[in-house]
Order: C-alpha cells, then sequence, then structure tokens
C-alpha cells in the first residue's frame, strides 16, 4: 500500500477462519436436549405410516460453543451501521436504537399469537392504531395498512389500490410512468400489478420534465410513480403542477417513501398532491436492516382510497376497545398472512416515541445538513453531474477517476480499505458511474471528516497509482470475488464432498 | 435528540462550512406553502424508560404468559437463547444487503448454510435467501410454474391456509390467472376424484400444503401424479417446518414454498416470519428472491457472492421474476442458527414429541367431542367438533389463561362448531387435561367419540 494513503479510521487485525457448518460436524455432538416428555411415548411407524421421514439427511452435528463461535466468527466478517457510517444511497443506513429490540421481544409481544382472541390483543392492537395514526399524519394522509413486508410489496399494495380505484371508475387504465431516475422494483412492480410501465425521461437538472409529463399524460395513464425527493436526492420542486397534471386526467400520484428520512417534520407528502405512498419503516423508521430485510412497507392513503385497503383493517369499537374488521366488500384483498410484519411496527414506535415531534424535525435537518456537508466536502475531487440542490443525499459521478480507467466500483472497494461502507454504486441509471451517498443523520462531524478525508485521499490514488485502486479492497478477508464464475456455475448448496 | 451526534457547536460549524446562514437555507427547494409550520401529531419525546414502561403496558394488555393451543400458520414452539445472542450481535443485525461481498462474507457464508439445510429437509436440490413469508413464497412459487409452464391456470386445495389462498387470489387476479379450487374428503384431504377434474392442459400447477391447514398430511405422491400427468407442476407449501424432522419431505414437488417461523421465530403477532422457496436446479433462473452462490476471489480462496442478480429487478427492472427486493435476511438467520442448534437428530426428537403431545390431546379430546378426520396421518394440529360454540368455549378457557383452538366456522362454514387445535413441545400434559375438561364441561354425551381407538392407516 501508498504510504501516502491517510487510512486513520481502520487498523486491520487479525480475526478467525471458520468453515462451513457442515464441515465441524460428526456424529454424537448436540446443541439441544429437550424436557422429558410428560405424555405417553408414540410409535411414529403406526401413527404416520408411509410419511415417516427416516433420516434428516446431511443435516449438522454440533455442540453449542462451537454454534456460538461459527456465528461470532462469521459476524467480524461483516462491515455493519455499529461499526461506522455506512453511505448507502436510498437504503437510508441510521443507527438501530437497542431499545426497540429490548421492547420488541417483551413477552406478551414478541409470543403473541396472531389468531389470539381480541379482548387479549388490545396491546398489539394498540400498538397498531398508535403507529398508524403518527404514521398518517407524519405523511399527511388519510388512512393506512401497515400489511405489506417491504418496500416493494407496499408498492404491489399501492397499485393494486390505484387499479381498484380505476376499475371502480369502469376502466382499470394500462400503464404506469415511471422516471429513468426510479428504483427497479417500480417498473417490476407495475408488471406485476398486470400494467404496463412508461418511461418518463428527466430533464437537466435531474428533475421529472413536466412538459414531457403533460404529453405523455393521458386516459390510459393509470399512475405516475414519483420518488420524492428523487434518487438524486433533488426535491421535485414542481410537484404541484406534476400532482395537478395526473389528477386533470384521472391518474393518480403515487410517490416511493424510500426517501421520507429527507421530508419527515419538514414537509408531508399529502399536502403536496400525494395520492398514495408507501413508507420504508427499515428506512425512515430506524428498523434494522438486518442483512437484507425484515422490512416493513405500510402504504398510507387519501380518503378515496381508503375502501381497498387489504383485509384487515384496525378500528375503534363501540365499547372503546379495538378489532379488527374484515367485511371490506371493496377491498383489493390480502397481500400478506396475518397482519404484516408486526415485530418492525413495534420498532417503529419506539423509535417515533424517542423522537418526539421535535426529535423527528431534528433527525430530518441534520440528515440534510449532514448530506450537504458531504458534497461540500467532496466538490471538485470528483465530478457533481446535477448542480441542483441536495436534500438527504448526494450523487457524484466517477468521470474524473474514470479518465484514469477507475470506476465508481474501484472506488467504492477502495473506500472499504479506509473502514467505511461503500456508498451506492451505479445507480441511479441516469447518471453513468454514479457515487451515491446519504450518510443521514447518524453520523457525527468527526466521522464524516475522516470520510472526505478517505474520499479525497482515493482520489489522489487513482492520480497517481490507479492500479492499487483497482486491485482494491487489500485489507479485507477475501479480496474481489470471482462473480462471473459464481453465476456461470452456479453452487447454490453445499454437499458432501 | 440522543440518537443525533452533534452538538448545537458542529451544527454550527457545518452550516458555515456549507455557506448556509440556516437549516432553512437547506428546505428552500420546498416551495414554502407546502412546508409544515406545526408540530407533526405523534407523542412528545420520550425517555427510555417511558417507552419500555408503555410497551410493557401493551405487553401485559396481550394476553402475556397464556397456555396457548393456536396454530394455523404460527406455532409457538421453545426459542433456544442463543438465537437471540447471536442475532443480536450488530453485525448481522445492522448490516445491509450483502451487495459488497468482501465486508459481508458472515451474512453471505450463513445465508449459504441456510439454503443448504433447506435443501436438506426439503429434498429440493436449490432455495432462495429468503421471502416474506409462508403466504406470498406460496403464491411466488405459483407465480413460477406459471412461467415455466407458460399455463393460465392454477389448482389450489381448499385445504391449504385461507389466508394463503386469499394472497394467491390477490396476485393471481390481476394477472388474469383463474384459481380453480379443489375440496377436501372426510379424511381432512384434498378430493383426488376432484382433483382429477379440475387439472387439465391448461393448469399450470396444483398448490397443496401439508401438513394442510387442518394438520393433516397429504398423499404427496397420488397429488404429484395427477398434477404431472397433465403436464403441470406440484407446488407444496409448508407451513409447519418443525413436520419436516418427522415427516416424508414432497419429494415429487417441483416447488416447495415454506414458512419457517416454527424455525426459532417469535410468534410475534403474526410476523416478521420467513418464507423460503426450493426446486429444482433447472428451475433456478425463474426462481424469485435473492441468492447466494460459492465462488473463489483473486488469491483462489473459497468466498460466497449474491448471484444469478439477472433475474432480478435492479437489473431486469419490469422484466423481473419478482418485484422483491428486500427479504428476511436477519429471520432466516434466526431459521439458520435453529436448524443448526436441533440438527440431524435434535430435529427428529423434537417433531416427534409434537407429534406425541397432539396423540394425547387428540384422544382426550376424543372423549368428549368428535376429532374430525382421524383416518389420515396428522402432524401437530387436529380439528374437533363440539356441540357448543366454540367461541364460548374459548372464553371460559381464557378465564383459566389458556387460549383455545382456531373456530374454523370463518373460514369453513360447512365445519359448523368445528375448532382447530394445536400441540407443540412446550404444550403441557396439564394444559390439556385441564383444556379438555374444560371443553367437556357442557358437552352433552350425544357425540360419539371416534379418536378413542384410534388406528390411523
Amino acid at each position: 500500500m501508498k504510504p501516502k494513503s491517510v487510512i486513520r479510521k481502520a487498523t486491520t487485525h487479525v480475526n478467525q477462519n471458520e468453515g462451513l457448518i457442515f464441515e465441524k460436524s460428526s456424529a454424537g455432538k448436540f446443541a439441544w436436549r429437550l424436557p422429558p416428555l410428560d405424555v405417553p411415548e408414540v410409535d411414529t411407524a403406526k401413527l404416520l405410516g408411509a410419511s415417516e421421514r427416516k433420516d434428516l439427511g446431511h443435516m449438522p452435528e454440533v455442540s453449542e460453543i462451537e454454534i456460538i463461535r461459527h456465528f461470532t466468527r462469521m459476524s467480524t466478517w461483516n462491515y455493519a451501521i455499529d461499526l461506522g457510517m455506512y453511505p448507502l444511497g436510498s437504503c437510508t443506513m441510521k443507527y438501530n436504537p437497542r431499545v426497540n429490540e429490548v421492547v420488541s421481544r417483551l413477552d406478551g409481544l414478541a409470543n403473541g399469537h396472531p389468531y389470539q382472541p381480541e379482548n387479549v390483543s388490545q396491546g398489539a392492537l394498540r400498538i397498531l392504531k398508535t403507529l398508524s395514526d403518527c404514521l398518517i399524519d407524519i405523511t399527511g394522509m388519510d388512512a393506512i395498512t401497515l400489511q405489506p413486508a417491504a418496500g416493494a410489496h407496499g408498492e404491489f399494495t399501492g397499485l393494486l389500490l390505484v387499479r381498484a380505484h380505476h376499475q371502480s371508475k369502469g376502466h382499470a387504465r394500462k400503464k404506469i410512468l415511471i422516471p429513468d431516475s426510479a428504483h427497479g422494483t417500480n417498473p417490476a412492480t407495475a408488471a406485476t400489478v398486470g400494467y404496463a410501465v412508461e418511461n418518463l425521461k428527466s430533464n437537466s437538472q435531474g428533475m421529472v420534465d413536466v412538459a414531457a409529463l403533460a404529453s405523455q399524460m393521458n386516459e390510459d395513464v393509470a399512475a405516475l410513480m414519483l420518488t420524492n425527493p428523487n434518487t438524486l436526492g433533488v426535491f421535485e420542486q414542481e410537484i404541484h403542477k406534476i400532482a395537478d397534471i395526473m389528477h386533470a386526467k384521472g391518474g393518480l400520484l403515487y410517490m416511493d417513501g424510500a426517501n421520507m428520512n429527507a421530508l419527515v417534520g419538514k414537509v408531508r407528502p399529502g399536502d403536496f398532491g400525494v395520492d398514495l405512498m408507501h413508507l420504508n419503516l427499515h428506512k425512515t423508521f430506524s428498523t434494522p436492516h438486518g442483512g437484507g430485510g425484515p422490512g416493513s412497507g405500510p402504504v398510507a392513503v387519501k380518503k378515496i382510497l381508503e375502501p381497498y385497503l387489504p383485509t384487515p383493517v384496525v378500528v375503534t369499537k363501540s365499547d372503546g376497545t379495538l378489532g379488527f374488521e374484515y367485511n371490506r366488500p371493496q377491498s383489493v384483498g390480502r397481500v400478506r398472512a396475518f397482519y404484516g410484519n408486526f415485530g418492525m411496527f413495534v420498532r417503529a414506535l419506539a423509535y417515533t416515541l424517542a423522537n418526539g415531534p421535535d426529535g423527528l424535525r431534528q433527525t430530518t435537518e441534520d440528515a440534510v445538513l449532514n448530506a450537504n456537508y458531504i458534497r461540500k466536502g467532496l466538490e471538485g475531487a470528483y465530478d457533481l453531474p446535477y448542480a441542483t440542490p441536495s436534500m438527504h443525499e448526494v450523487v457524484f459521478s466517477d468521470k474524473l477517476q474514470a479518465k484514469k480507467g477507475v470506476k465508481t466500483m474501484d472506488i467504492a472497494k477502495r473506500l472499504i480499505d479506509y473502514g467505511f461502507h461503500p456508498y451506492t454504486t451505479a445507480f441511479p441509471l441516469i447518471v453513468p458511474g454514479a457515487l451515491m451517498i446519504e450518510p443521514t443523520e447518524s453520523e457525527s462531524k468527526e466521522e464524516m471528516d475522516l470520510f472526505i478525508e478517505a474520499m479525497k485521499s482515493i482520489a489522489e490514488e487513482v492520480e497517481e497509482d490507479p492500479e492499487m485502486v483497482l486491485a482494491a479492497p487489500h485489507t479485507t478477508r477475501v479480496s474481489r470475488l470471482d462473480e462471473v464464475a459464481a453465476a456461470r456455475k452456479p453452487v447454490l448448496r453445499w454437499k458432501p464432498s | 435528540m440522543r440518537y443525533l451526534p452533534k452538538s448545537p457547536a458542529d451544527r454550527e460549524a457545518i452550516l458555515k462550512a456549507i455557506g448556509a446562514r440556516s437549516i432553512d437555507d437547506l428546505f428552500s427547494p420546498i416551495p414554502a406553502e407546502y412546508r409544515l409550520n406545526r408540530d407533526l401529531k405523534v407523542p412528545r419525546q420520550m425517555a427510555e424508560s417511558e417507552i419500555v414502561d408503555w410497551f410493557r403496558e401493551r405487553s401485559r394488555e396481550n394476553g402475556d404468559s397464556y397456555a396457548m393451543f393456536l396454530g394455523a400458520g404460527a406455532y409457538y414452539h421453545y426459542r433456544p437463547v442463543i438465537i437471540d445472542s447471536l442475532i443480536s450481535r450488530g453485525e448481522f443485525l445492522t448490516a445491509y444487503t450483502p451487495y459488497q461481498a468482501e465486508i459481508s462474507q458472515g451474512t453471505l457464508q450463513s445465508i449459504f448454510e441456510f439454503q443448504s439445510m433447506i435443501c436438506e429437509l426439503t429434498g429440493m436440490e436449490v432455495a432462495n435467501a429468503s421471502m416474506y413469508d409462508g403466504s406470498t413464497a406460496a403464491t411466488e412459487g405459483v407465480m413460477m410454474a406459471i412461467r415455466l409452464t407458460g399455463r393460465r391456470t392454477i389448482a389450489v386445495a381448499r385445504s391449504v391456509h385461507p389466508e394463503y389462498r386469499e394472497v394467491l387470489a390477490t396476485y393471481a387476479t390481476h394477472q388474469d390467472h383463474p384459481v380453480v379450487t379443489v375440496g377436501f374428503t372426510e379424511s381432512g384431504r384434498i378430493d383426488l376424484k376432484e382433483l382429477e377434474k379440475s387439472v387439465n392442459q391448461d393448469t399450470a400447477c396444483v398448490l397443496i400444503q401439508s401438513p394442510n391447514f387442518f394438520g393433516i398430511i397429504e398423499d404427496v405422491n397420488a397429488i404429484a401424479e395427477i398434477a404431472h400427468k397433465n403436464g403441470a407442476m406440484l407446488v407444496v407449501s409448508i407451513a409447519e417446518a418443525v413436520s419436516l424432522g418427522i415427516v416424508e419431505p414432497p419429494r415429487q414437488a417441483d416447488v416447495v414454498a415454506m414458512e419457517a417461523q416454527s424455525f426459532g421465530v417469535p410468534l410475534g403477532f403474526g410476523g416478521p416470519y420467513c418464507g423460503v422457496i426450493a426446486t429444482r436446479e433447472k428451475y433456478v433462473r425463474q426462481m424469485p428472491g435473492r441468492l447466494v452462490g460459492q465462488t473463489t476471489d483473486t488469491n483462489g480462496r473459497r468466498g460466497f457472492v449474491l448471484t444469478l442478480a439477472t433475474r432480478e429487478q435492479h437489473i431486469r427492472r419490469e422484466k423481473a421474476t419478482s418485484n422483491i427486493c428486500t427479504n428476511q435476511a436477519l429471520v432466516a438467520l434466526m431459521a439458520n442458527i435453529f436448524m443448526t442448534i436441533y440438527g440431524k437428530v435434535g430435529l427428529r426428537e423434537l417433531a416427534k414429541q409434537n407429534l406425541a403431545k397432539t396423540a394425547y390431546a387428540a384422544q382426550q379430546f376424543g372423549r368428549h367431542a368428535s376429532v374430525l378426520f382421524s383416518a389420515a396421518p396428522r402432524f401437530n394440529e387436529f380439528v374437533v367438533e363440539t356441540s357448543e360454540d366454540p367461541f364460548a368455549i374459548n372464553s371460559r378457557l381464557l378465564g383459566h389463561k389458556i387460549i383455545g383452538g382456531l373456530p374454523l366456522k370463518k373460514f369453513y362454514p360447512e365445519l359448523g362448531n368445528a375448532a382447530l387445535w394445536c400441540c407443540t413441545e412446550l404444550t403441557t400434559r396439564d394444559a390439556i387435561d385441564t383444556a379438555t375438561a374444560l371443553v367437556g364441561e357442557s358437552q352433552d354425551s350425544t357425540k360419539p367419540s371416534r379418536e378413542v381407538a384410534e388406528v390411523t392407516r
């Protein structure tokens, strides 16, 4: 490594090797013990006949200490928010408060059965109701469903509502308009609901081209799916015009709430013309990403869409207790069994209570402040393709570094050596070689200063020693992995050799 | 706000560096007329102790420490403590999707092990990293079959979880796929004759659940034969994963769609749970969801990456196999640790205890009421028909801190006063005896007991 590199955040240290669990297994080791049976033993052959399973194949046999070490060693190979800045744009990697974890594990909540009688479910129902009320005010909408399990599932639910609305007017319509800067889930979802996708080009400022929208909007278009702030981190300033154009021709404005962390407590989508939107509780509301999930994607709607919400909905009964209402003839139906990812509702509500109105507002302000600090710090060192003001994230491009053959992914890999998780690479698609950076409110000035310093140092390395950057990371347990080979001849499970 | 790592001086310094006069400058792109000039209507900022108290109160209102006889897609099994110790490690809890493989090997290797164990247990060749839950996994499994066969119609057993069928209907309606429902016989199993008539050249797949919603193990061989001879695929949903410890997996299936909640995932009032899809190798390119594969790094060391991403929405957009992005990774990790703890021998012993408790309970219930569907083998659920309304029985049980079986009238009006009961290794003989005595209190002796001399198969 070049001695000139400034790596102040990280130092390498030893971590443990660990094979696959199957490689540690041997007959007779175990990590379980069941209590003695208090009912008569059964003859499994007699009870199950030909349905009885005799053998569990190559399932592992290991002891408890081996399991603890196995997973603990593997955990040390992961980067995490708990270790430092994780500036993945659009993913909102903020602090995951630990009190959320504690309250979600309280016995009555963790062991609550979804079908237990309503009179012994008042605690869970109160949580659903309180969170719903908070989210309705935060979004400025009129009603909500918490059922969708993730953002894309929320999009699916939202477009079902759109379809139901148009069907009630006699024509389901055919198309969904989606800006070219959108997340991949948007077009994939539209297809799932049986809608054709029509692309909407962005203008030179990275925003919706309002004139193009006006010309593309017609009675075949069911809705526009818009992320606001968009994936460049830019607030769609002409949002009111956009909403008017949609509404004038009977279309609906759907907002992808992936970037709601820029808005909470400062502005409400319901006030600027949005008809329905989803939230990502695992982004804005601090529930842990957990290595890829679980998420939660509530969908908030205006009054006109309320009759179509999935069943059941929570209602207050005449005696003041809460209950589930199933009799909803206009509902689009269920999108998931039971009521959604309840454990995530507990966490999101704990986060909301910890913040209060003042904390939520300050959080949004800090998120925007941080993104602008990063932007200021890296301007000049990296190309800024759109000069439009940034909200909670900022998108640079690798244009300057590409001259030396170094691409966004290479810079990202080098950033790992500096002790940071990379930003989002190569997205949004409208920026070739994008570096999409979202620090969130959870970063201190010190951590951001280290990040800016690291990024600038890498920019210098690219000028002086591009080969070194191209070969990064240099400090991880594995170097760059052969993804092509992985896809060409997939090995997707362990097999005994 | 205690989660925010900035002093007022830091904020001032940053504003100065940016060249902004105030924080409001940064929000100036938002048209003034839309800006919110009041506090949000959310409760005031609370201390940590107040938050814990508030949720403790909710926990107390929520049937805390009741004995549980509910199953029906959500099962109360013991969760070994090391599951939570391990998943609480920040490196697992607070990591994102493992797109940057070099610093995500912990998540990636654990998913690879999860996929491998799901294959071992289901008898399939490949499994994905997880789906939202059992209901959406079953639906996505059906959609896979539709893409693979190029056919339109879906045949679904009425003995599949009613809410899973509702989810399937929601997805199928808008893609214009007719759903044909096939009834069950007196054995509680799918009606094979009706199935025979319902499956034809337009049928993409048959969806069954085994053990089914009534806890009955379906005759998967016979069903597979009917599906396959018509060129249709067989999708088998498994809602009670612990059954795999002692029930033969549906090896004849083309797709297995699982709910892995029973593997160490808390009931949690219905979620988050963990769906999984497993299938044959030849169908892998039509699978939805993330997949982890083994590969090597530039030095030849073994490592793991997300692979075959060209199926997924971030690459294929509207042509993707599914719109799924975020899955249930941390919950899959719980299931993974659970499977590792019980392993080859423990899973069988655990399943056997479930079987024994259920056999005992069914016998005890049989003294006071009819236990339906006793001619076919069952795992850990059984249907009890009483002369008294099961809601009235359940109210009586609640007084004894017992949550009784699920009344079935809502889902199966033809079953009248029947209710679905479930026993797991956590159900005590005391609870079974108390519950059966309370059920018996009002039962007249006109109900013959079919369970006392139970002979299955």
